[in-house]
């Protein structure tokens, strides 16, 4: 019965998204007032019907409903309470409810949240999302119905993969959608804006939360993601250049490029028309995202049900949407003249240099995900593009990202000199040069990979800290720094949070420590500084699995460090086996061990890593999220709020 | 993330990337039989080198190479070696040569056209600055800090 009304709703939801893609749009255009203000009650409508129907779903999955299909597929009586309603999302059908349910909450905020923009624009605004809203209802509708109910209803489900019953799952896919959808935003209101013929700076200053929303969202999901993947893989990978993984890291690309130049958008009312091209391709890009995860055109290492219907349903949405959006683009750009004059040397050449890499290292990263199909189809050749690819073709960029990022930062707007802002950040180059040449006489014989990435870690970390402290003026003191404005701080953390990651992935790639061995039980082995034994190993029962799970002593210089119990599973209604890695988590570095095959001599294959840094990696993604967050919290987006609800309190400070 | 999907549905009993058995004498010998299986595909798994791969395939390409290093090729020897039998699609990073070149240069003469486009857009956007009275940039740098501390306050 509530499977029913879930569908119903489903169904609601559509003919709703329907008219409210139509009729604001009507009303924006003759200028009819009932008309425009018919898309807030549609859009919150529109949000409650979709959360009622994913709920409805997550009930089913909660309750173990095996009269579903996707239940039966997806789930299993057994199975953990969190892990039967992670599984609502564990499926494609379920995963594009959450999506679709996500671009009706966004849709359900701007209605709610933004009553200063002016009614046409807003009008316009939530007739686009409405539009986008239709597009995936009938996608959902038509090819991948959540609700479809089964003819005859087994005892018991087929279980989730095991690998996806873990507590990663619950939180990575929600994330990453919450930042692929945010993006929606920015790209209705860059239509809306074509349609209005008006781009300024009150137009930067409301498109840039969004944006910056989104791209926090995307930042936590793509960390999560990587986490998740370093702890459950069983080698501790955590970036692999899989196709999936670029179809996620692109937009992130755009959207760090997009926030950057709806500054420029906002305050300097310049690169207007190549914002709002941005904010198109931004979403452009999360749509080939979803294409890529759920046609099965490319080889990825990720598993939807693949389906080639689906495939050109989403194609078609890609279509129409990009298309469309981009011809409104050719028609209209020429309209939106750039005001701000500055000179070469400015903060807004700085971030046109900020746009110029991020985009083309997104274009580097696109063309290298496409290239295997493009050269089947035209060249007849069957080849791969690999990690190795990527790493030498895509860290140039962010090399050259991380070098000019603390003098682009600190350069003045109109015009600057880059002798001032260079002298300014002396120290911090010198103690980045410093520090990296010590590493690097100290590590003798590896890869400049490590102090290279050492010296961009200090010099962004620093160089942000010298801005941040510049902005206290020449009297500069802690009082005056606390009470910094919210976006200097959120710019300073994010920066930070990048220097830091860069860091971290150049240290582990450099200096990771790997041993391969057969372990005998009770004699002791050394890795690094670590001396590990191998005192038992126990079959033990889980929920739904059962367990081979390992007891190792590790010392160090004598001094206990911990146990740890690296596991072997096996899942026997999903028939699959799994390894469970154990991880001492520190603050230099982690300890990770593996459990392998018994071998005929009686002992066990044990695979030992000393990974440096790798809590930094997400350390520097949570900083960049945080960054991100601060900036969300200025006061600023907060007065242009309130100036818009009451008039009285003025013109919001620039 | 959800690769974990499939790193385990080619196989029927869990086993790990390099076991300890393969592992050569030499640690040189080794080192570079890492070095290059990093950059070949695992070829029935999806986007995995043979290197992190468990598959039956994996490790007979493994040994493959190390029998290759050991017989005293070099790594492009043993590399060829390994292309001729099964194609270039085993290399995680594609030759330059031919259509490739295209995949390379993709990159490079990208940034040069943005480059060139955002520097012509800096560039007249400077210059209608010219017809601007300039002078007015001379706040020095504490000034336009203090500035934009009263305007942000």
């Amino acid at each position: 019965m509530i499977t029913e009304l879930g569908h119903f709703a489903l169904i609601l939801a559509f003919l709703v998204a329907i008219v409210q893609s139509v009729v604001p749009l009507i009303g924006a255009a003759k200028r009819w007032s009932g008309w425009m203000t018919f898309a807030e009650p549609a859009a919150i409508a529109q949000f409650l019907l979709t959360g009622f129907s994913f709920g409805a779903l997550t009930w089913a999955f909660a309750s173990s409903d095996f009269s579903l299909r996707i239940v039966v597929e997806n789930s299993h009586s057994l199975k953990p309470m969190i892990y039967k309603i992670s599984g609502t999302w564990g499926n494609h059908e379920g995963s594009m409810l959450l999506w679709v349910l996500i671009v009706t909450i966004f849709g359900a905020m701007a209605a709610a949240f933004g009553a200063g923009l002016p009614p046409t624009l807003k009008a316009r605004v939530l007739a686009v999302q409405g539009a986008i809203g239709v597009a995936f209802f009938a996608f959902i509708l038509f090819t991948s119905n959540p609700f479809d109910r089964m003819v005859v209803p087994p005892f018991d489900g087929r279980d989730l993969n095991p690998l996806l019953q873990d507590p990663g799952l619950a939180f990575h896919p929600p994330f990453l959608y919450l930042g692929y959808v945010g993006l929606s935003m920015a790209f209705s209101f860059a239509v809306a804006a074509l349609i209005e013929g008006r781009v300024d700076a009150a137009w930067g200053r409301w498109v840039r939360p969004w944006t910056l929303a989104a791209w926090v969202f995307l930042t936590i999901g793509i960390a999560l993601g990587s986490w998740w993947a370093y702890y459950e893989l069983g080698w501790g990978g955590f970036w692999f250049w899989d196709p999936v993984e670029n179809a996620s890291f692109m937009p992130w690309l755009l959207a760090a490029a997009l926030l950057h130049s709806a500054i420029v958008v906002e305050k300097r009312e310049a690169l207007k028309s190549w914002t709002i091209l941005l904010a198109i391709i931004a979403f452009g890009f999360s749509l080939i995202g979803t294409f890529i995860v759920r046609s099965g055109l490319l080889t990825s290492v990720h598993a939807f049900a693949n389906d080639p219907e689906r495939g050109v349903f989403i194609l078609i949405i890609l279509v129409i949407f990009i298309g469309g959006a981009l011809t409104l683009f050719a028609a209209r750009a020429q309209a939106m003249e750039a005001k701000g004059v500055f000179g070469v040397v400015s903060r807004e050449s700085a971030l046109v240099l900020n746009n110029v890499l991020l985009a083309v290292s997104c274009f580097v990263v696109f063309f290298g995900t496409m290239w295997p199909m493009v050269a089947e189809m035209a060249f007849d050749r069957k080849l791969s593009v690999g990690p190795p690819f990527f790493n030498a073709a895509f860290t140039p960029f962010m090399i050259a990202l991380g070098i000019s990022l603390p003098i682009g930062a600190m350069l003045p707007w109109k015009r600057g000199r880059i002798g001032r802002a260079a002298w300014s950040l002396r120290y911090a180059f010198l103690l980045a040069v410093a520090l990296a040449i010590l590493v690097w006489t100290l590590q003798s014989g590896r890869s400049a990979l490590g102090p290279v990435g050492l010296f961009l870690g200090i010099w962004i970390v620093f160089g942000a800290l010298v801005d941040l402290w510049s902005r206290t003026g020449r009297s500069g003191s802690l009082t005056r720094l606390f009470r910094l404005p919210g976006a200097d701080w959120g710019k300073a953390v994010a920066h930070s949070g990048l220097g830091v990651t860069m860091f971290a992935i150049a240290g582990l790639t450099a200096w990771e420590v790997e041993d391969i061995r057969v372990a005998q039980p009770g004699q002791p082995f050394q890795v690094g500084q670590f001396t590990l034994t191998l005192k038992d190993v126990r079959r033990v029962q889980g929920p739904n699995y059962f367990s081979t799970t390992a007891d190792i002593n590790v010392t160090e210089s004598g001094g206990r460090v911990t146990t740890l119990h690296p596991e072997k599973r096996d899942y026997p209604v999903a028939r699959m086996p799994t390894t469970e890695a154990a991880i001492d988590y520190r603050f230099l570095r982690d300890l990770y061990v593996v459990l392998g095959d018994q071998q005929a001599d009686g002992g066990w294959v044990i695979r030992t890593y000393i990974k440096p840094l790798a809590n930094w990696i997400w350390g520097g993604c949570i900083l960049m999220a945080l960054g991100g967050a601060l900036s969300l919290s200025d006061r600023r987006f907060r007065v242009a709020a309130g100036a818009r609800k009451s008039p009285k309190t003025g013109v919001p400070a620039e | 993330m959800i690769r974990l999907l499939f790193v385990f549905l080619t196989l029927t009993s869990p086993a790990y990337a390099v076991q300890p058995d393969e592992v050569l004498q030499d640690p040189v010998l080794e080192e570079r039989a890492r070095d290059i299986s990093t950059g070949l595909r695992c070829l029935v798994c999806r986007n995995e080198s043979i290197d992190e791969s468990n598959a039956e395939l994996a490790r007979d390409l493994r040994i493959l190479l190390r029998e290759r290093l050991v017989a005293g090729d070099t790594d492009q020897e043993a590399v060829d070696f390994i292309v001729d039998r099964y194609g270039e699609y085993v290399l995680l990073k594609p030759t330059a040569s031919g259509a490739n070149l295209l995949l390379w240069l993709a990159g490079p003469v990208m940034l040069l056209i943005a480059g060139a486009v955002g520097l012509n857009f800096i560039r007249n956007r400077s210059k209608t600055q010219s017809t601007v009275p300039s002078g007015s940039d001379t706040l020095t740098q504490e000034e336009q800090a203090r500035l934009r501390q009263i305007l942000e306050d």
